[in-house]
């Protein structure tokens, strides 16, 4: 077998996380920023952008969820015992905004409490998630292929920081698409939320950039090695210039530009992150090979998923053509 | 917070409190997809708007159903590795792949059309529009396969090794896949599905049939419905026989269990109607018998020996009680399935379909025994293989992660609440969007408001719901 089966499981399933991350992130922002529009009509049509995909880009979270399970048992089982306590807030608050598209439309006095709910478990969500990629990074206590940590691990400083990064991150990718999705003065609000938004961003990359190092020396010793150091290198010019499209597209009123900046800026921090782990899966605890599941399993699914992730992204991308464009508040857009 | 129940016991409780809440759902709207596939298609073909009425009708009930039953199920797939991370890690290797196959093959179809079927007829036309419907519908049943495949794995395992560290470990994915329960599971529980949406559709259309026996779409629901439950019920009990005769060859303890013999019986055992299983003492107490009729039905001889639970060791027998009661249920609910499907045959015959008011109240009653029966069905089934997770292989208590009591009992708790809480709102819902009667002429429906065009999310339907609700208390 030439290639390396468990580098491709670990491959797909840091796309499939990627891919969730940048989709649901930006429904769940719109969701974060559902305060700032007090108008019930805004936040139809806020709802109403993101109702027909949410539940393909939602879907993401459950392939990375499966494919460990499949690929990497013991991470799946290690770590989400680790993360007990955020995973299950996450999903309570994934419960709440997933029935609240719904269940908006079913009330007139009680709609106010599912945009609550929308809001509230949204916010809840990007946070466990902010907080269980900081534990992550802070490391998390494994012996023989078991958690062997305490319950409150992944309450430090720093996940609470890299959790209210993520919220903001998600804010900002939700203020683009709006950005990018509506016009009119509902418009005018998502960018000036998305100029504060991208700035809060970025400082938050930096604070945790900088403070990774000196959780983990191995990070520090990553970075500054090679071949990683050519990626490190470029890694604040990368950052720079996204944050400069983003910010030319907001000034001069480009739509489309400032949402695939915000992007940018999501996937050159993910693929960072991917750089400080690897080999391990769960850094200094599990390297990918050593966590992988046998390759009869690999194989079996490899072969799935070879064929069919590329059919999905069509049909996915299919599913937001159909639904491209502005949303028109006078005609409706469904 | 634990009330001195172990952390396995609260795990138990939260696996089967929230699989329970979320088979609910899927249970439904597994029927429900393959219904509007059929309207649409009506619709398409006949150009008859009532059936364009009901595929609108159906699917704002469709839309709220299936968005419960995703946020439940994502809560699943990660409770696997939350309270049960030694049997994840054990197992994953081999069920892993099954339900990534699932994800793959049927979660991103469902999601990937299910805006299209939703929003889009408009935007894609009517040809586009009717594929994604048949998509959405074919795609609630690929996921029912794989996931009813890794159900029946665990219960009769196969096509597996155990490697060094004492992990499952795949040898013949065709055997794990095809194990030998998976084929009757999968019929069972599909045939569950569509009655149980057989029984919520006749339960509709009696409801309004019983405020104006005269309206047309009503009529057309209560018609299709009662054909479903006089056909497919025959089959499901068929389908169901051959499931328990399955069992018996591969889990007789569940089927011990089930019919409450603690005692094996060498030649004929009875049929237990009814009783209550007294564990402490291994006997059954007030127990109305058939004599030799268990062993005619599971053996197809009066005379056969059947093994009772004094032929397991004692710490591999099923507890007794919610299997032997679930069981009752179940075939009870059937029964009674039967009879309401019979009674519209002759109802039909007699020309009085749609004005039996005595038929229509009974389809009334019966309209949430699908979901009783489903319910009693899975625990009957999944207490029946306890002590394991895997059959024969691997306990429930090893499965278990290394988790304290307090945890899992606040998580437990925060799961009731919430659960009671958005589910209990959602099935008000539901209950309110069914209260609505299917009017054709009342046409505004589908003109007025921006949502409404494509008959997506008629968001101040509300208001409708409430008129109607109003004018039909003055009757």
């Amino acid at each position: 077998m030439a290639i390396d089966l468990p580098t491709v499981w670990a491959g797909i399933i840091a796309f499939s996380v990627l891919a969730y991350v940048v989709l649901d992130g930006f429904d769940l922002g719109v969701g974060i920023l559902f305060p700032f529009f007090p108008h019930r009509g805004d936040r139809d049509l806020m709802t109403n952008s993101i109702a027909p995909v949410w539940d393909g880009n939602e879907t993401w979270l459950v392939m990375g969820g499966g494919g460990l399970l499949a690929a990497f048992p013991v991470v799946y089982g290690t770590v989400l015992s680790a993360l007990y306590m955020p995973i299950i807030l996450m999903l309570l608050g994934l419960v709440f905004r997933g029935v609240a598209f719904e269940f908006r439309w079913r009330t007139i006095r009680g709609s106010i409490w599912w945009d609550v709910g929308f809001w509230l478990g949204s916010t809840v969500a990007a946070f466990c998630q902010g907080i269980a990629l900081g534990a992550l990074v802070q490391g998390i206590t494994i012996v023989d292929r078991s958690y062997a940590g305490g319950w409150w691990d992944w309450l430090t400083p720093f996940t609470i920081l890299t959790g209210l990064a993520v919220v903001i991150g998600y804010a900002l990718l939700g203020a683009t698409w709006l950005n990018l999705k509506t016009t009119g003065s509902l418009q005018a609000r998502a960018r000036t939320l998305s100029m504060i938004t991208g700035a809060g961003t970025l400082g938050l990359i930096g604070i945790v950039s900088l403070w990774s190092p000196f959780i983990n020396a191995s990070y520090f010793e990553r970075w500054f090695a090679f071949p990683a150091a050519y990626y490190s290198a470029f890694v604040p010019l990368m950052l720079a210039g996204c944050a400069f499209a983003l910010w030319q597209g907001l000034t001069a009123d480009k739509h489309l530009q400032p949402f695939l900046a915000a992007l940018g800026l999501f996937v050159i921090s993910f693929v960072g992150i991917g750089i400080s782990f690897y080999p391990y899966i769960v850094p200094t605890a599990l390297t990918i090979e050593e966590a992988a599941a046998p390759d009869s399993s690999l194989q079996f699914l490899l072969v799935g998923a070879v064929v069919l992730i590329p059919v999905i992204l069509a049909y996915t991308g299919y599913a937001y053509w159909v639904f491209r464009g502005k949303m028109d508040p006078e005609e409706g857009y469904h | 917070m634990d009330y001195g129940l172990t952390a396995e016991m609260l795990a138990r409780i939260q696996f089967a409190f929230t699989v329970s809440f979320h088979f609910i759902f899927p249970a439904f709207s597994i029927g429900t997809a393959s219904y509007l596939a059929v309207l649409n298609g009506l619709w398409l073909w006949k150009r008859d708007p009532a059936y364009l009425k009901l595929f609108e009708y159906w699917k704002t009930i469709f839309a709220v159903t299936f968005g419960m039953g995703v946020v439940s199920g994502i809560v699943m797939s990660y409770q696997f590795g939350t309270n049960w991370s030694v049997f994840s890690e054990r197992a994953g290797a081999v069920i892993g792949p099954l339900m990534g196959y699932e994800i793959l093959t049927a979660f991103f179809l469902e999601a990937g059309f299910l805006g299209i079927m939703l929003f889009g007829r408009k935007r894609v036309g009517d040809t586009l529009h009717m594929v994604a419907v048949v998509v959405v519908a074919i795609g609630t049943l690929i996921s029912a396969t794989w996931i009813l495949s890794v159900n029946s794995w665990m219960h009769t395992p196969a096509g597996y090794g155990i490697d060094a560290n004492g992990n499952f470990v795949p040898e013949d994915w065709w055997a794990i896949v095809f194990n030998p329960s998976f084929p009757y599971r999968l019929v069972h529980t599909v045939l569950a599905a569509f009655l149980t949406t057989a029984f919520v559709v006749g339960a509709v259309g009696a409801f309004h049939l019983l405020r104006d026996r005269t309206n047309r779409q009503a009529q057309i629901m209560f018609s299709m419905a009662m054909w479903m439950a006089a056909i497919v019920t025959p089959m499901q009990i068929f389908a169901g026989d051959m499931h328990g005769l399955n069992t018996l060859e591969h889990q007789p303890a569940k089927i011990a269990a089930m019919e409450g013999h603690f005692e094996s019986h060498p030649d004929g055992a009875p049929l237990i109607l009814f009783g209550i299983p007294n564990e402490a003492e291994q006997r059954i107490e007030y127990g109305i018998e058939i004599p030799k009729l268990s062993s005619l039905i599971l053996k197809h001889d009066l005379n056969a020996p059947l093994e009772g639970l004094d032929a397991f060791p004692e710490d591999e027998r099923p507890p007794v009680m919610i299997p032997f009661f679930a069981f009752r249920i179940m075939v009870g609910i059937g029964f009674l399935m039967l009879g309401v499907g019979v009674w519209s045959l002759w109802a039909r015959y007699r020309k009085t379909l749609y004005t039996n008011g005595l038929l229509h109240r009974a389809a009334l009653v019966m309209g949430p025994s699908g979901f009783v029966a489903v319910l009693a069905g899975w625990f009957t089934t999944e207490v029946g293989r306890q002590p394991f997770t895997v059959y024969g292989l691997m306990r429930t208590s090893e499965s278990l992660s290394p988790v304290d009591a307090p945890a899992v009992g606040a998580s437990l708790t925060a799961f009731v609440v919430v659960y009671f809480l958005v589910f209990g709102a959602g099935v008000f819902y539901l209950l309110r969007l069914m209260k609505r009667t299917p009017m054709v002429d009342d046409d505004h429906e589908l003109d007025k408001g921006p949502h409404r065009a494509a008959g997506i999310n008629p968001g101040p339907a509300q208001e409708d719901t409430i008129r109607a609700g109003a004018s039909s208390h003055g009757h």
